[in-house]
């Protein structure tokens, strides 16, 4: 039930306060109709949220091994800092000398990022993953267009990348040219000396990349972009295979976001907020949009900002939620959970491997892809089939049908938060799974059975959305 | 008027100097319940090799490439509606018509056939 059919008119959950400032009446034409907000008592409210999160699966009811999303555990104390008053009892319009601690927290942030990244200046203003990287190859065109070279149109990104990259750097306007990925799962260095030219305006790359294999040639790659004139944009969504251990900075990256919501643990998966900050070397600082926290390199000016990519200063609660971690965890800390995090993946891969097929075998990084191709030849139970029959076991399913250049792909990223025996269930309700798929098959395509939704038709939800309340 | 294919699993079946082109039954197949289909602009140039538009799946967006290079002069805006045509019947659900300058490299069924099996 919808909380809009729960509606009685005047029932409210809140009393106002008494009125001290002089009344003022919104113009009734400002409004094409009544906002229609759904009138429900507290209980109501309480009730209907309730039993929604009981509808989910968040990484507080179970294991949550979604490739790609770093679905760690939130740590408590994120959310207890940032609910202090400081954080939260502010306004954006406020008088900067009044909410010191705030931008304190800001520029302390900012260096630390660098100091974790190897770059020189970052902005904290991205709201998230796909958005850090339009600021990002906006200073890639900034640059470009500061040095009058307008024939770089083209921006390379590999096969096996996220969809987002192409998107946007279509988005930023330029052409994106695909490289394939060699037998090893990285770039395929041949095909990428064939595409770099004069045109080459810049490469995207994530490293470790999709399929959680590190690029061993990373320094090639990056020296045959520059010295074809382009630069080298670092996709951050694997960060936490590598934070504390190497710096994308180092392995020739000219900039970069990283995803504050994944690697630093904060809350998502529901769609935000998260924060996306974009990190740069020196000589495009100057290039971010303003303001700037934290140390600035010399010779930074304001004046060639590309200009605001959001209000103010971006999701700031979010970004106290990352402070409080990379505070808690310290230097020791960052460098302990991202390798955890690789060895958690590998454990999980040497436990399976008997029992499913590996896309690329050889030692992964935090995640690791499964190719169901031969199971579904076999047995006809697909990848979709075996991750729905991974929610009876209250268990999330892990990314499907991704990286695309896998066939009937499992993506399983457990993240260093897991203890071994929750690993150990899950290698046991995968392995039963197997064992289903080839003995029992029809059980699989029904599943899941015991959640309170069934199997959900992904099918007709895509071909006919509803996506607003009819009143 | 003989079904050809390329290697991006697009077919081509030619009627004069017009051709009209759609997905192959492998990759509707691999593609799985498709959930629309983009259709690029009557008048717009295709070229060998080169997407035209884009289709989308339960599990992915995926490029087509056209096997030939010309000008669509018509386009399958039933599909608009109905992208489960090209999984019902991938071989009546032309997407786009096109005016052919040239064809790229193409395969007959048997070779085809072939092809997919590897």
């Amino acid at each position: 039930m919808l909380i809009f059919e729960k509606s009685q008119q005047g029932r409210t959950a809140i009393t106002l306060d008494k009125l001290d400032v002089p009344a003022y009446t919104l113009k009734a034409e400002k409004r094409e109709q009544e906002a229609r907000l759904p009138e429900v008592s507290e209980i109501d409210v309480v009730r209907h949220y309730t039993a929604l999160s009981k509808k989910a699966h968040g990484v507080d009811d179970g294991f949550y091994p979604l490739g790609s999303c770093t679905m760690k555990y939130n740590p408590r104390i994120n959310e207890k800092i940032s609910g202090f008053d400081g954080f939260t009892k502010i306004h954006p319009l406020q008088d900067k000398s009044t909410v010191k601690g705030c931008t304190e927290l800001m520029d302390t942030l900012t260096d630390r990022l660098c100091e974790i990244t190897g770059m020189d200046a970052m902005t904290l203003q991205p709201a998230a993953g796909a958005h850090g990287e339009f600021t990002g190859i906006m200073l890639i065109k900034a640059y470009h267009a500061s040095r009058k070279d307008t024939k770089r149109t083209k921006i390379i990104v590999p096969d096996s990348a996220h969809g987002t990259n192409p998107a946007s750097a279509h988005m930023c306007g330029f052409d994106i040219v695909s490289v394939p990925s060699n037998a090893e799962g990285g770039v395929d260095i041949d095909e990428l000396k064939k595409v770099v030219g004069e045109d080459t305006a810049g490469l995207m790359l994530t490293n470790p990349n999709t399929l959680g294999l590190f690029d061993k040639n990373i320094l090639k790659i990056t020296e045959i972009i520059h010295k074809a004139g382009g630069l080298c944009y670092y996709d951050g969504a694997n960060l936490n295979a590598v934070m504390g251990v190497v710096r994308p900075g180092d392995m020739g990256f000219d900039c970069m976001h990283l995803n504050i919501h994944k690697t630093f643990s904060t809350p998502h998966g529901g769609g935000g907020p998260g924060a996306g900050p974009v990190g740069c070397k020196a000589f495009l600082a100057s290039f971010l949009p303003v303001p700037v926290y934290g140390t600035l390199p010399k010779g930074y000016n304001a004046k060639k900002s590309i200009g605001k990519v959001k209000t103010f200063y971006g999701n700031f609660s979010v970004l106290v939620r990352g402070a409080a971690y990379i505070d808690t965890l310290g230097a020791e800390g960052i460098k302990d959970a991202a390798q955890k995090a690789v060895l958690n993946a590998n454990y999980l891969l040497s436990q399976l491997k008997g029992d499913y097929d590996v896309a690329y075998d050889r030692i992964c990084m935090h995640e690791f892809v499964l190719t169901l191709q031969g199971l579904k030849d076999e047995t006809g139970v697909s990848a979709m089939d075996i991750a729905k029959g991974m929610l009876d076991w209250g268990m999330h399913p892990p990314t499907m049908y991704f990286p695309l250049i896998v066939h009937e792909a499992l993506m399983l990223e457990p993240t260093e938060t897991e203890t071994k025996e929750t690993l150990d269930q899950a290698v046991e309700v995968l392995k039963t799974l197997k064992k289903q798929a080839v003995e029992n098959p029809e059980i699989l395509h029904d599943s899941p059975r015991k959640t309170i939704i069934g199997r959900v038709d992904e099918v007709r939800a895509a071909r006919q959305p509803i996506l607003k309340y009819q009143f | 008027m003989e079904i050809k294919f390329s290697k991006s699993h697009e077919w081509v079946k030619a009627e004069g100097n017009k051709a009209k082109i759609g997905l192959s039954d492998y990759a509707q197949n691999e593609l799985g319940d498709l959930v629309y289909v983009n259709l690029p602009e009557v008048g717009s140039k295709v070229e060998i090799g080169t997407a035209f538009t884009d289709v989308e799946s339960v599990k992915a967006v995926s490029e087509v490439f056209s096997p030939v290079t010309g000008t669509v002069v018509a386009v399958n805006e039933e599909l608009t509606d109905a992208p489960e045509m090209i999984n019902n019947a991938p071989y009546d659900a032309w997407i786009i018509e096109v005016e052919v300058e040239a064809y790229g490299d193409l395969m007959n069924e048997k070779e085809y056939e072939e092809f997919c099996k590897q």
